[in-house]
């Protein structure tokens, strides 16, 4: 069951004369955090299995900039996304797919205005759209009747307004969606983004991750799902501070699918 | 002689309009101190968003209690002032109820003012009871201590009075309509102060005059001192909620700017035929600052965003930082911005028209880093705020002047920057390693 994952380069396809449909973006967290890794294989499972041609840039692939933007860093944000622009410029990429909703936000919304002109699209949008295309199915199978809650990430939601995708997918697994206290639109930051998850919070009375927690805990979900790799983090750490983790699995919407046709 | 009420009426009509019309000059003055930004994109877009969000009120209503109130008060301040319109031309003239030959179309508009008048005092004393006894958190937090308290029930009380004169003033004239005196021609609905002119029903003619003429006199002079009072208060959003949400923000919000003045240096950095030991021209302008430490240095649609804040909190009770006790409150963070912004506009005016240095600025005096790094960016204020005001924009130009000028970020973030430049992760991983997650199991 255990099949290889193929994951080609774009040098690899380039040096054979070939041009995949899509640009993976991986991500700095898809690529280097051991919790993350899983949701960037379980991608993968499901790219594989749905035969989607498809490349990563492997070691060309360098941060978006997007943490050192919300930093202030306008400088250091830009010297990774004119650096990245030329990679994925020589490439001649025209659409990128990616796993992550910062990444998502700064591909599509801030790269155009220093030249890169992608069709970007967040990985829970490109398997709607397998899906839609009939390139992959999905039998609800173990996820029948389960109650899900979708956690939105800003970057995602209020950020770009991608509120269905995600959920249309739930949905499909045979699902119970089940909707938090603050979503969609009102949805509760997890507390990691504007480059918080890599610094200490500032002080106050309670931690946002622990406050998003009991949100979903509050609604007695048995799975909260995810669609950001920082979000997913948060979540995971206030679901062990709260001593669910046996009872309340946080999960990447690929994890979900991949997992549903038992990839 | 018989002409000294227009001619006092005038006087105090136009001193009033003409003493407004000073301070808004003023506040343009101020308002036009923040950086130049192209918004001639997009008319279209910008009107409906304008007739949708501020003349609308849709944003209004995603709390339904306080958004359906705050319509009855709207539209009560909206539509009453038709009559304000007739007031203002039997001052000037001597008429009485000039309308009064619409008829029946009359008595249909002052019967809907009067329902109104009473719908906005109800809706009034409702917003009273949740600023004063039910403790509403927003209403609660630091920053609305003192003169934000105050200056809330002031308006409220304001408003109260205003609809008191009016109806007052109509059953003193429904009662003198009755009694057939002279001027007061027969004509209009009173749905609701027909239930006070008996209150009067015991006094002479003259004493009800009296009344009848104190109450307009009184409604008219507290409009226009109330229309003064609206610079000095924080209820300048009536008027400046149709220009904001006009220039309000049409990117998706994910989308910040990208510094035009980064963008230069970037480039000529890596530009390869670029010569690394040439001289920097010596006629060149000082290189632009990066990011904002006062208010001069953010963008004049930032500046109106401050103005147009009427301090409801709704972006402060939606930001998940100061849900958790953080010191940050996106509503301090533009009432700071005006109120530094009032202190430039007066030491301007103290100065013969030039800004003097203070030694203050925005950035430490008013606003605080701890408050600036507590941000998650997650865009929650910025749509909870009913008139498109954008608070977070203001948080992300000061964190560009900390990092970019100062070099002020907390350390931890100085390693993530660091971990970018060198390997382009924010993480102590090699950029070669990037793929070794496929080879995994």
């Amino acid at each position: 069951m255990e099949n290889e994952l193929k994951v080609p380069t774009m040098a690899e396809l380039f040096a054979a004369g070939q041009q995949p449909e899509v640009l993976f973006w991986v991500g700095c967290a898809g690529s280097f955090d051991d919790r993350a890794k899983k949701i960037t294989k379980a991608f993968v499972k499901i790219l594989n299995k749905a035969n989607v041609s498809f490349a990563v840039l492997g070691t060309e692939e360098s941060c978006t900039g997007d943490p050192a933007k919300r930093a202030g860093n306008e400088f250091l944000f830009q010297m990774q996304a004119v650096t990245n622009i030329e990679v994925l410029n020589a490439y001649e990429v025209k659409k990128v797919v990616t796993a992550c909703p910062h990444c998502f936000n700064t591909l599509k919304n801030e790269y155009p205005g220093l030249g890169g002109n992608y069709e970007v699209v967040h990985h829970t949008q490109f398997l709607k759209q397998l899906l839609d295309e009939g390139r992959i199915s999905m039998e609800g199978g173990q996820f029948k009747g389960k109650r899900i809650t979708f956690h939105d990430p800003c970057y995602l939601g209020r950020a770009n307004n991608v509120y269905e995708a995600p959920r249309d997918l739930i949905r499909k697994l045979d699902a119970e969606l089940v909707e938090m206290k603050n979503c969609k639109k009102r949805g509760l930051c997890c507390g990691a983004g504007g480059a918080q998850m890599f610094k200490e919070p500032e002080k106050g009375n309670k931690d946002i991750n622990i406050e998003r927690t009991e949100q979903a805990l509050d609604i007695k979900p048995e799975i909260i799902a995810a669609g950001c790799p920082f979000c997913n983090t948060m979540l995971t750490d206030g679901v062990k501070n709260k001593e669910k983790e046996s009872s309340v699995a946080v999960m990447d919407i690929a994890e979900l699918i991949a997992s549903a046709e038992d990839l | 002689m018989e002409y000294i009420p227009n001619i006092i009426f005038a006087i105090i009509l136009f001193a009033g309009i003409g003493f407004f019309a000073k301070n808004i000059k003023k506040l343009s003055r101020n308002i036009k101190l923040g950086k130049a930004v192209d918004t001639s994109d997009n008319k279209s877009q910008r009107w409906n968003n304008m007739f949708r969000i501020a003349l609308g009120q849709t944003k209004m209503v995603v709390r339904p209690i306080a958004g359906i109130l705050h319509i009855i008060v709207y539209l009560g301040f909206i539509i009453i002032n038709i009559e304000v319109l007739e007031i203002i031309i039997d001052g000037l003239f001597g008429t009485h109820r000039i309308f009064a030959f619409l008829g029946g179309f009359y008595s249909f508009l002052i019967g809907s003012f009067e329902i109104l008048a009473l719908l906005v005092i109800i809706a009034v004393v409702i917003f009273w009871i949740r600023r004063n006894l039910i403790k509403l958190r927003r209403f609660l937090n630091p920053e609305m201590s003192g003169w934000p308290k105050k200056d809330g029930n002031l308006i409220l009380y304001i408003e109260l009075v205003l609809m008191i004169l009016f109806l007052t003033m109509n059953a003193s004239d429904y009662q003198l309509q009755q009694m057939d005196a002279a001027h007061y021609t027969k004509a209009g609905a009173f749905p609701v102060s027909q239930f006070i002119a008996p209150l009067f029903q015991e006094m002479s003619m003259s004493t009800i005059i009296m009344i009848e003429r104190s109450a307009w006199w009184l409604h008219i002079v507290g409009i226009l001192l109330f229309l003064n009072y609206l610079y000095y208060s924080k209820h300048l959003h009536i008027l400046l909620a149709f220009p904001n949400t006009y220039f309000g923000k049409l990117r998706p919000k994910g989308q910040f700017e990208n510094l035009e003045a980064v963008t230069k240096e970037v480039k000529l950095m890596m530009d390869p035929s670029a010569d690394p030991f040439a001289a920097p021209d010596e006629n060149a302008p000082m290189p632009e600052k990066f990011g904002a430490s006062d208010v001069m240095d953010l963008k004049w649609v930032q500046l109106l965003n401050a103005y147009t804040c009427t301090e409801c909190g709704r972006c402060t009770s939606e930001c998940p930082a100061n849900q958790t006790g953080k010191k940050l409150s996106p509503r301090k963070i533009m009432m700071d911005t005006r109120d530094r912004l009032e202190e430039v506009g007066k030491n301007i005016d103290a100065n013969k028209g030039e800004f003097v240095a203070d030694g203050k600025q925005l950035l430490g005096d008013y606003i605080t880093n701890e408050e600036l790094w507590a941000c998650t960016s997650c865009n929650a204020c910025v749509e909870a705020c009913p008139v498109s005001i954008d608070p977070l924009s203001i948080i992300m130009d000061m964190r560009q002047y900390l990092v970019m000028e100062q070099s002020a970020a907390p350390s931890d973030l100085n390693n993530m920057m660091g971990n970018i430049e060198n390997n382009g992760a924010p993480w102590p991983f090699n950029q070669m390693d990037r793929l070794n997650w496929s080879k995994e199991s």
